[in-house]
């Protein structure tokens, strides 16, 4: 009911909305991705570099400070945990061995906080391949040693001046990119969307996420079934991955946090599904920040990943249908909701992740409601936002 | 009905057509119009009018920067149809409209189709607009509406595939000469001239016009050996942003005439 049709649709969203020249790729995508994922021998190497080269499974870990302090029985999904500090690299081993069954012989990204950027850096530097990856120029200021991180891997980072220099643009950057060399590349794209296939292609990798939070479950809790499943959506690619085994399960109730900035009503937001009309951005049809004439709007997030004008298609259909429950975080907020599980927990989590944490005490939960908090990445590389802050 | 202008042209003429893109709106709102009346005093075949969208994929930094200026200037697709309407008061040559699918949408696809029409324009060109989903769900609209629907190929489209388009598409096939985004290059390559070959030797039911890239006489002149014209683009829109356009237009279009090595 919330996968993808044959049309790459999602309810009314998805589907490829891309110019001609980008036609074979997507179509060479699309006949292909899900035979070489089924293919024996292709999950046998994602696997094997998911356990020894990216370091899973996660812990899911018991947190019991703030399980007292919210009344629940609340787990950290340790994604922090993984090579390189976020879920971002399950995707990118993905889709590098897929790139490289396709003969691809380079690679390109966007990257927003950089974390997609460096999981990507990591792949092409372990298969030898070259990376280039786009980044907005507001974002290779405010992240910058992720940037560092991306050039010492081998890749090359090329900031993005178009717009407000931010995640958008360095997607637009990205995918002329791609116009441009079609035959060679591949554009490993960093979260559930673009055109299709790549929202479910991506989902599907970062489904690992959630087929093992049904594992740890039921061995620490005796069932596989959350009441709670809560992650921070800027694209929506942890979410989804975190979400994805529990989307039949209708009595596990699903939350997506998104970055409201400055607040809803600010005029400096990133809350996309709060603030959005259907539109087309980037290939696909979702839930888009745009002005009445169908121009997109300048989003602003003080999160660098969750400052996106659009999200996933899977997620604008989830929206749609009720599945999930949307809420929304401002700067102050997470700021605020990050500091508290450094302190709490002695786990330092992105901005980005620390969105997800700021629904906590707007919840009401029940004394055994079990939570899972999808920790979607450690916040190293946010040091200097959180140092001026506090 | 009468025939559409886009028939019209090609049916008159086969060869050496020239088509001028430019952004409506650049480099002042109501400039479109001024600019059309003087490409077609210096003998241009036809006229493209880009929509301003925020996210040009496909597009390189001279029309992204257009884009840019006009979407400040306050141009958007209603306005657009206003000066389209004023333009039809002067000038007799093919209109087309050329976007990005969402400003498009948000105006609503099937009006658009309509009012584009009923303002005067001939065609639209929508390049993110997918050919099975207009012809599943648009054709019959476009058809009702009198309208011609370009769809593009590429130098990565199969023969097939571009036999398949060349059936939906109307008026006639936009040919994305290179792969890339739009902007001026200084050299017609050996890709460029692969391509329009191969789309000469296919014997498609549409004329053909290319474009991306063409940007001088020489490039202009080598597309006309292969296809029925071209189109000029960001050469044209760098003109612009330079200021006065008066005696500027006639000169431009001069020079890619020059010396015209293909005669009809
Ligand atoms: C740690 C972390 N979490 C979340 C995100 C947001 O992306 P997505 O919504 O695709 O998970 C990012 C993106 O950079 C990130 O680095």
């Amino acid at each position: 009911m919330y996968q993808v049709n044959e049309q790459g649709f999602y309810g009314e969203f998805g589907g490829a909305y891309i110019p001609e020249m980008l036609h074979p790729n997507i179509e060479e995508l699309r006949t292909h991705y899900l035979d070489i994922m089924n293919d024996a021998s292709f999950q046998n190497e994602f696997r094997k570099l998911l356990a020894d080269f990216a370091g899973r499974p996660t812990p899911l870990y018991y947190a019991a400070r703030l399980s007292e302090k919210y009344g629940a029985r609340i787990y950290l999904k340790r994604e922090d945990l993984c090579h390189t500090g976020a879920h971002k690299i399950n995707n990118t081993i993905g889709q590098i061995l897929l790139a490289r069954r396709l003969g691809k012989t380079r690679i390109i990204a966007e990257t927003g906080a950089g974390q997609h950027g460096v999981a990507t850096a990591t792949v092409c530097a372990l298969m030898g391949m070259p990376c280039i990856v786009y980044m907005g120029k507001t974002d290779v200021e405010r992240q910058k040693p992720n940037v560092a991180r991306m050039r010492l891997l081998g890749a090359e980072v090329i900031p993005v001046t178009s717009g407000n220099a931010t995640l958008k643009d360095a997607t637009n950057e990205a995918m002329r990119h791609w116009i441009t060399h079609p035959d060679d590349t591949h554009y490993i794209i960093g979260s559930v969307v673009g055109p299709h296939p790549f929202p479910d292609m991506v989902a599907r990798f970062q489904s690992v996420i959630s087929e093992e939070i049904r594992e740890q479950l039921v061995r620490k809790e005796g069932n596989p079934y959350p009441d709670y499943v809560i992650a921070c959506v800027g694209g929506g690619s942890n979410a989804a991955g975190a979400f994805y085994h529990f989307l039949e399960d209708e009595h596990v109730q699903l939350i997506g946090v998104e970055a409201a900035g400055k607040g809803l009503d600010s005029g400096h937001s990133a809350a996309t599904l709060a603030l959005g009309k259907p539109g087309i951005l980037h290939g696909c049809k979702t839930m888009l920040m745009q002005t009445d004439d169908g121009q997109v709007t300048e989003p602003y997030s003080v999160s660098a990943g969750l400052d996106y004008p659009g999200v996933g298609p899977l997620h604008a259909h989830l929206f749609k249908t009720g599945r999930v429950t949307f809420m929304s975080a401002t700067d102050e907020e997470a700021l605020r909701a990050g500091l508290e599980v450094s302190r709490m927990e002695g786990i330092i989590p992105a901005l980005e992740t620390a969105h997800a944490f700021a629904v906590l005490n707007k919840l009401e939960f029940e004394k055994d409601d079990v939570v899972v908090m999808n920790l979607s990445g450690r916040g190293d590389k946010d040091l200097e936002t959180y140092s001026k802050w506090i | 009905m009468d025939m559409n202008r886009i028939d019209e042209l090609f049916w008159q003429k086969k060869n050496n057509i020239l088509s001028v893109f430019y952004t409506a709106g650049y480099p002042d709102l109501n400039d479109t119009i001024a600019i059309a009346r003087h490409l077609q005093a210096a003998g241009v075949d036809m006229i493209e009018l880009g929509i301003p969208f925020s996210d040009p994929i496909a597009d390189g930094p001279v029309i992204q920067h257009s884009n840019v200026r006009a979407i400040s200037n306050g141009m958007n697709v209603k306005t657009l149809l206003d000066q389209v309407r004023a333009i039809r008061q002067e000038v007799a040559i093919p209109v087309v409209l050329m976007g990005y699918l969402n400003p498009v949408l948000q105006y609503g696809l099937e009006k658009f189709f309509f009012d584009t029409a009923a303002a005067g324009a001939d065609g639209v060109i929508l390049p993110d607009l997918p050919v099975h989903e207009y012809a599943d769900k648009y054709k019959g609209l476009a058809q009702q509406a009198g309208l011609r629907v370009i769809f593009l190929v590429a130098p990565t489209t199969s023969d097939e595939r571009i036999r398949e388009i060349d059936e939906t598409s109307t008026g006639f096939l936009y040919a994305v000469s290179l792969s890339g985004v739009t902007g001026a290059r200084k050299q017609f390559s050996e890709e460029q001239e692969k391509f329009l070959d191969r789309l000469s030797r296919l014997k498609l039911k549409n004329p053909v016009l290319a474009g991306f890239g063409i940007s001088n006489a020489e490039s202009y002149q080598r597309v006309c050996r292969y296809v029925n014209g071209a189109i000029v683009g960001s050469a044209f829109i760098e003109l612009l942003g330079k200021g006065g356009f008066d005696g500027e237009i006639k000169r431009f279009i001069e020079m890619l005439k020059e010396d015209q090595a293909c005669v009809q």
